[in-house]
């Protein structure tokens, strides 16, 4: 076994007592633990065992109703994405992709939202990991997925930061509506907030209402507002090259930097901060830190005033050196760090395999592993055991999912897009899903059926089929194996008819019987039984001809059990006495009889009243 | 025209129906309860979509079902009516049967009578799959092939048809108002005449082929003879009853069982099934000769018709369009309702022109525009 990423972590089990030791089984997704009566030398014996089994499970959030909400969209979108041509050309197909992963984002948005509504303070935990998982999830889009080059990618990362740094609009709001908007004192905090993220007009429209109070500074504002004004912005769409707008914008730089070095914005402290951040200065950046709040945002506001033609390739240098100069020498880098720090590095293998760790659940990786297999963004080298990264994913995932009562028949779309291994697996566990009424069962024959699980059927319709019998319903019963075309089982059935029969002299269920149609023919026994039952209702309604010649079509297709054939033959002899009997049919019955049954004295009754008979036809 | 939108609920949806609205008022209808089955903890819920009469609202999420109160049910809603305005009947796969009391002024939920384990084995309990209601009577049907009458406000069973199949009962609806029909896991139709105390069926009708399942069954709502049912295997069934013991006509629906059939109760010239297939079907049947123009949206399926027999002789126009299922003497159209790849759609209700649906991915889908 290769060498542990991380150290294991440890549960307590609060209801366990203490220095007893654990027994305990595996489950599909949790593990059943209970004490054992072992002592350990020198313990003493501590009165009676304890009487619970402890079921310890990893995944919560299966159980969470907001989260299903998650499982069950995105189980949607999923399917959905597999049924994506291939025959698609790549570049409508990256819009379908970009779209898709939009979609995934946004139900993890709905969900978080849905979650800060209910604000309990357990779930606290929960929102922040799936914001979390949205940063990490839009990171991947922008780079993998969405793969801008250079020009584009900076604009991609400042809409990225911009979406996950909300409190700006929320201060900006606050100051807004305040009687003295420019006299607030967050008031810079949030000019300054907004030229970090770039977004220059409301920056501008703030200054304004500065310059409105100071009338004496109304140049130095002016000059302010034409250096936003005209600092470039790359447009995708445009006829301009990287080259000549990378040409602009060092203009531009360059008549920030002369704003600098003129002291022209010397008399105002926060229009200077602001020309230095212009300019790109790291220290007046850091100064920033709790405007910034996390390095990576200080990373995409370095690149915007530093280098806005940043290549991909480029990236992992200055996200390195961002982190570093960021972050206290002291602090640990957190997951969600590193997570992201190989996200810029272009190492995706390394972001799942991150983000399996430190998530409890597989849903994020799985998903996300299955957008990146379908952009063809995964090298395809395969796993020690098992199949490929995507599959083995979506395996754990669905398994995960199986265990749970209600949303296992989400998994079975799951296993049926993993080539390999899938069929196996839906094998294995369906069997195990409880089946409590007949709908459910339905449902879960429908499911083997469509897929050729043919041994799963007959188990299922034999389980459903001997508890009807066990409950005396002999139609419903019937109707499983039917339905599973097991002759064997109808036998059976039919037996329990027969000898119903024999006990009481008349037939139970006649409204079944009489009613079978085509489906009497599964087996021998069923059709001698609806057979012989067509023979009783001829013999009432007294149409003795046809009864005798079904009676004697019955005898010689040998399909009686043996049981029966006495039975037969006492039902034969009063129509031996009907008049309507033809000779021909007569003569029949007796050759047939002597033929075929070799009871001993009883035969010889028989033939001595046929002799009898035939004396005084 | 997507006038549908998913809502997803946490729960998978087994039943739905709409609040019933006077006649005399045009309003459409704003309130639906729900069932959920398969869960740990099972609900039924009350939901709102906000209709308030004639106001033209525009559809988009204004629409949405907002959730009014839901009380715990033990084991899964098998079915679920409306009693009056107030009540609802369920019945659950422990075999029990329960009226709910909705109470609009402080939404909330009480158990207003109970008849607990009325369908069992000798040693089990036995779901109830199915029931309908015609206030104060009640009539249940289950898994052990037991047909049960009840009265709202009385205590214990009014009458018990033990035996009444071998099979399983899986739907039951009204033919008059003292006639049920039933249909079973063997492929039969039966009528019950309530007011005879004999205990077996006044006729049974039956599909000629195959005895496969027969899951749901609806009557016309103005032609009483006129009942549609369908089955494991997808295909809608018309039937006369008073003519024959084989359907009228057989048609090509669902690739897999069909849960729900529904005649419109105002505009029965339109059906509605939905199926486990994951597709609700819009059937519409008309004698006119140009293709009707409010299609709108969704896929469109001429879907083929075959007659299992000839209409009798006599005079056409009284013989419905719906047993008429040559395609020459009238059209039938069908339209997809939903945006494909749901899983099982497992219950529909529509009223005037709204459509409610619910569907074992956990999400229900209103369509407040159906072109009816």
């Amino acid at each position: 076994m290769e060498e542990l990423d991380v150290e294991p972590a440890i549960t307590n089990i609060p209801a366990a007592s203490d220095g007893k030791h654990l027994g305990f089984a595996w489950g599909p997704g949790d593990i059943l633990a209970y004490e054992t009566l072992y002592m350990a030398p020198g313990m003493c014996a501590k009165g009676s065992g304890c009487s619970f089994i402890h079921e310890v499970r990893k995944d919560e959030d299966i159980y969470s109703p907001i989260l299903r909400k998650l499982f069950n969209e995105s189980h949607h979108i999923f399917v959905g994405l597999q049924t994506i041509r291939e025959d698609l050309p790549s570049k409508n197909k990256k819009t379908q992709f970009v779209s898709i992963s939009k979609n995934y984002r946004s139900v993890i948005r709905a969900c978080m939202e849905e979650l800060q509504q209910v604000a309990a303070s357990v779930l606290v935990l929960q929102v922040s990991i799936l914001l979390a998982i949205e940063l990490i999830w839009n990171l991947c889009e922008v780079l993998f997925i969405d793969a801008a080059p250079a020009g584009p990618l900076l604009l991609h990362l400042l809409d990225w930061v911009r979406l996950h740094k909300g409190d700006v609009d929320e201060k900006a709001r606050e100051v807004l509506q305040s009687e003295s908007p420019a006299e607030h004192h967050d008031y810079w905090d949030v000019v300054v907030s907004y030229v970090l993220q770039g977004r220059f007009e409301e920056a501008r429209q703030m200054l304004v209402k500065q310059a409105t109070l100071q009338p004496a500074a109304r140049n130095m504002y002016k000059l302010m507002d034409t250096l936003l004004s005209k600092m470039p912005f790359y447009n995708p769409g445009g006829t301009q090259t990287l080259t000549e707008f990378d040409v602009k914008w060092r203009h531009w730089h360059e008549e920030v930097d002369r704003c600098l070095q003129d002291n022209s914005f010397a008399s105002n402290q926060h229009l200077e901060i602001i020309c230095k951040i212009l300019v790109g200065d790291e220290d007046t950046l850091l100064e920033h830190k709790e405007l910034l709040s996390t390095w990576y945002h200080f990373l995409v506001t370095r690149l915007l005033f530093c280098h806005p033609t940043v290549k991909p390739t480029e990236l992992h240098y200055y996200a390195q050196s961002c982190m570093t100069m960021f972050l206290d020498l002291r602090s640990v880098p957190e997951p969600l760090d590193s997570i992201l720090l190989a996200a810029f590095e272009f190492d995706i293998h390394q972001v799942i395999k991150d983000c399996s760790i430190a998530l409890n659940n597989w849903w994020f990786v799985a998903h996300l592993t299955d957008l990146l297999d379908h952009c063809k963004l995964l090298q395809s080298h395969n796993l020690h055991f098992g199949s490929n990264l995507r599959e083995f994913l979506l395996l754990e995932y669905a398994s995960g999912l199986f265990t749970h009562h209600s949303l296992w028949q989400l998994a079975v779309d799951y296993f049926d897009n993993c080539p390999e291994f899938g069929h196996v697996y839906l094998e294995l566990q369906i069997e195990r899903v409880p089946l409590d009424t007949e709908r459910k069962a339905l449902k879960v024959l429908r499911i083997c059926e469509q897929r050729q699980m043919s041994e799963q059927v007959r188990s299922i319709c034999k389980i459903m089929a001997m508890r009807a019998l066990r409950n005396n319903r002999l139609g419903s019963a019937l109707s499983w194996s039917i339905r599973a075309k097991d002759a064997a089982f109808a036998t059976l059935i039919s037996e329990r008819f027969l000898q119903d029969y024999c006990a009481r002299g008349t037939f139970s269920d006649l409204d079944l019987i009489d009613n079978l149609g085509p489906a009497m023919l599964l087996s021998d026994r069923l059709t001698f039984l609806v057979k012989y039952r067509e023979f009783h209702k001829l013999y009432e309604e007294n149409r003795f001809s046809e009864a005798a010649k079904l009676l004697l079509s019955l005898i010689t297709a040998k399909i009686a059990p043996r049981s029966f054939w006495m039975t037969l033959l006492t039902d034969a002899l009063p129509l031996l006495e009907q008049k309507e009997v033809s000779h021909s049919a007569h003569c029949a019955l007796h050759c047939g009889f002597g033929h075929d049954l070799c009871f001993s004295g009883r035969v010889q009754l028989g033939e001595a009243e046929l002799k009898d008979n035939s004396g005084t036809k | 025209m997507e006038s549908v939108n998913a809502k997803y609920v946490s729960q998978k949806i087994s039943k739905t129906r709409w609040r019933p609205v006077s006649h005399s008022s045009l309003q459409q209808p704003d309130i639906f309860a729900t069932g959920s089955w398969d869960n740990e903890d099972n609900k039924i819920s009350f939901w709102s979509i906000g209709n308030h009469g004639s106001s033209g609202m525009d559809e988009g999420f204004e629409g949405d079902p907002q959730l009014l109160c839901e009380h715990k049910h033990d084991g899964d809603v098998l079915d679920l009516q409306f009693l009056d305005q107030d009540r609802i009947v369920t019945t659950s796969s422990t075999g029990a049967v329960t009226i709910f009391r909705h109470h609009q002024n402080s939404q909330t939920i009480s158990v207003s009578q109970r008849w607990p384990r009325v369908h069992r084995y000798p040693c089990d309990n036995a779901p109830c799959t199915g029931v309908v209601c015609s206030s104060p009577e009640i009539v249940t049907v289950g898994e052990d092939g037991k047909i049960i009458v009840f009265r709202a406000d009385q205590e214990g069973v009014i009458r018990v048809i033990e035996n009444a199949d071998s099979s399983t009962i899986h739907a039951v609806t009204y033919l008059r108002t003292t006639e049920i029909l039933t249909v079973n896991s063997i492929g039969q139709l039966k009528l019950w005449d309530l007011r005879q105390q004999s205990n077996s069926p006044s006729q049974i009708l039956s599909l000629s082929g195959d005895r496969l399942p027969l899951h749901c069954v609806d009557r016309h709502p103005n032609q009483q003879h006129i009942v549609a049912t369908g089955g494991q295997d997808g295909m809608l069934c018309v039937w006369d009853v008073r003519q024959g013991s084989t359907p009228f006509s057989l048609m090509e629906a669902h690739s897999a069982e069909m849960w729900e059939v529904h005649f419109h109760p105002t505009n029965p010239d339109h059906l509605f099934t939905c199926s486990e297939d994951g597709s609700l079907l819009h059937w519409e049947t008309s004698t006119h000769s140009d293709m009707p123009s409010f299609l709108q949206g969704g896929r469109n399926n001429s879907m083929i018709s075959r007659s299992a027999m000839a209409p009798a002789g006599g005079n056409q126009s009284l013989i419905s369009t719906w047993l008429s299922g040559d395609s020459s003497k009238g059209r039938l159209e069908t339209t997809h309702m939903l945006p494909s790849q749901t899983l099982s759609v497992n219950s529909l209700d529509v009223l005037g022109q709204c459509l409610v649906c619910g569907t074992d991915g956990e999400a229900i889908f209103v369509n407040r525009q159906v072109p009816v």
